[in-house]
């Protein structure tokens, strides 16, 4: 059993955990595409809805003023949370993808020029890898990429050679989703902030399952989704340094995010306001705050050693079975609670066909990371993910599932 | 879960993987390249990333040749299979029909005669894996668009 967290009790507080499939006991093994959601989130949802439902910042009366402060508590408890210097610095938007697409929109258009140079990794999720394509074909821009090893990490080798003066952004993951590698962001972030070139951290892997502080990681723009961190769908978190959003015009443009509007102008609202337009996701931003106050009394140390306990026991249990090819490095301390693998000739959607019927929910396919996939030499991997109330039992029933695999295309 | 739900459970995973089906997964027929086709098309199923190319030479109204490559699930690729045996040597427009036919069952469409699709009637147990439709209408999918351009060149 887990030394880190009683996952017991934990457990005890998903009610989507009780349920059945196919008449057998759910096995969510999923975590990595989104994770489930305790009573407390579901609790607070529902108090909003039934008891001061209002729009925030412009009403007078008693409902919306709660709104207003238990949404800007919310933003509060995320600065926080991810060590930001103030919540000013915190813009709420709908996921991770679309925090990149407004530094993509809002920052990469005004200083991204033709002839200019963006380095990306060869692990990007696409949503990390598309904004930039886009932007690069738009204004004539170079992307290069840090190559991966065979063992799954970052070939750093040649670092310095892939800057050159026209390099103006640095974007990469944290925690990739496909390998689980946990990247050195400090060192790379360094190495680009001493050069002068702006960075971005996709961070939607990692902020959900390790200790993470933004400014440590130091990077100008950090991005991650609350959905993946026991919070509501629809929201998603953009720190950036202030002084970039403030020099930044806005990425959507309406109600909110303006100061003062005539019909020759407008000015904008302050941060972070000014990159909020229209009524946002008031919900589900205040139920990410109950998913905040959820992971920090466990602990986000806790939780990263109980992953590190579950995703040790996996990667033991695979090598166990004949014909099984892992991807990503092997030692459990240099990657997430991500476990990528093929099992002999099957291909991942027929695995994880069987192991639905089974009950145990996995991923298969490219992860969104294709030109990954491509460099891996597959077209898709099985992708076993782990979260706070993931069990070794619940692992036993993985390998079970994939024995019974085996047996049926025998 | 009681006797009968497992056995149900079962026989549905029997359904979808039926015998004839991992026969064309494991010997695959018409697989690979001809080497003069008149017109080839890579259909491509982004959910799953299956990948199917056809190939094929269309020679007075007959689809005289046809070969698939590709990789992705079994489902995909043994429905490339069956296509291709059941479509080989045929008239452009039987297989056309054969091809709205097959897709028509696939959507659960009951005017369909699913006997009449003979072999290729064994891919209605997909249905009960809404997801992987899909793959198995990609090859399909990736005859019509060679065909169309067999005929426009």
């Amino acid at each position: 059993m887990s030394s880190a967290l009683d996952v017991n009790a934990i457990r005890s507080d998903f009610p989507i955990l009780e349920r059945e499939v196919y008449g057998k006991r759910l096995v969510y093994l999923d975590n990595a595409a989104t994770s489930q959601k305790p009573r407390q989130v579901i609790d607070a949802l529902v108090r909003y809805y039934e008891t001061y439902n209002a729009n925030i910042h412009r009403a007078v009366h008693a409902l919306g003023e709660e709104a207003t402060a238990a949404y800007e508590e919310a933003r509060e408890k995320v600065a926080r949370f991810i060590g930001a210097p103030s919540s000013e610095s915190v813009v709420f938007t709908r996921n991770t993808t679309e925090a990149i697409n407004l530094v993509a929109y809002a920052w990469g258009r005004a200083n991204v020029g033709e002839g200019d140079e963006i380095i990306l990794t060869q692990m990007e999720h696409h949503s990390n890898l598309i904004p930039w394509q886009q932007l690069a074909a738009e204004k004539g821009a170079t992307i290069r990429y840090i190559e991966i090893t065979p063992e799954g990490t970052l070939e750093l080798g040649n670092l310095s050679a892939l800057f050159s003066p026209r390099t103006k952004l640095l974007a990469m993951p944290h925690v990739s989703n496909s390998l689980g590698t946990i990247n050195p962001v400090e060192e790379i972030v360094a190495e680009a902030s001493k050069r002068g070139v702006t960075t971005l951290i996709d961070g939607a892997q990692a902020m959900p399952h390790m200790p993470v502080d933004v400014q440590a990681v130091g990077a100008d723009f950090y991005a991650f989704s609350a959905h993946k961190m026991l919070g509501p769908t629809g929201v998603g978190v953009l720190y950036a340094r202030r002084e970039l959003l403030e020099e930044m015009a806005p990425f959507l443009g309406g109600g909110e995010m303006i100061l003062k509007v005539t019909f020759e102008g407008a000015t904008w609202n302050d941060l972070p306001w000014k990159f909020e337009a229209g009524t946002p996701n008031i919900a589900d931003v205040i139920a990410f705050g109950s998913a905040i106050d959820y992971l920090d009394a466990l602990g986000m140390d806790n939780v990263r050693r109980h992953e590190v306990e579950v995703t040790a026991y996996a990667l033991d249990r695979l090598r166990g079975l004949d014909d099984v090819t892992l991807y990503g490095p092997d030692d459990p301390e240099q990657r997430g609670g991500v476990v990528s693998f093929n099992f002999g000739d099957l291909h991942p959607h027929d695995v994880g066909t069987i192991l639905d019927r089974h009950g145990v929910a996995i991923r298969a396919g490219h992860h969104c990371t294709q030109p990954l996939m491509r460099c891996l030499g597959v077209t898709g991997t099985a992708r076993a993910s782990f979260y706070i109330y993931n069990t070794q039992d619940e692992v036993d029933v993985l390998i079970e599932g994939l024995k019974a695999a085996r047996d049926f295309f025998k | 879960m009681s006797s009968d739900e497992y056995r149900q459970q079962e026989s549905e995973l029997d359904e979808l993987y039926r015998e004839i089906i991992i026969d064309h997964y494991r010997s695959p027929r018409h697989k690979g390249h001809l080497t003069a086709p008149s017109a080839s098309h890579e259909g491509l199923n982004p959910l799953c990333g299956d990948e199917v190319t056809v190939e094929v030479v269309v020679d007075g109204g007959t689809l005289a040749e046809i070969a698939y490559s590709g990789s992705g699930c079994s489902i995909s690729q043994s429905a490339a299979s069956m296509m291709t045996e059941a479509v080989a040597g045929k008239s452009v427009a039987e297989t056309r029909r054969l091809i709205g036919d097959f897709t028509a069952m696939m959507r659960g469409e009951e005017s369909v005669d699913a006997e009449a699709l003979g072999d290729l009637e064994a891919m209605s147990g997909v249905r009960k894996f809404p997801v992987r439709i899909k793959c198995a209408t990609l090859a399909w999918h990736t005859l019509a668009e060679a065909l169309k351009q067999a005929e426009a060149d």
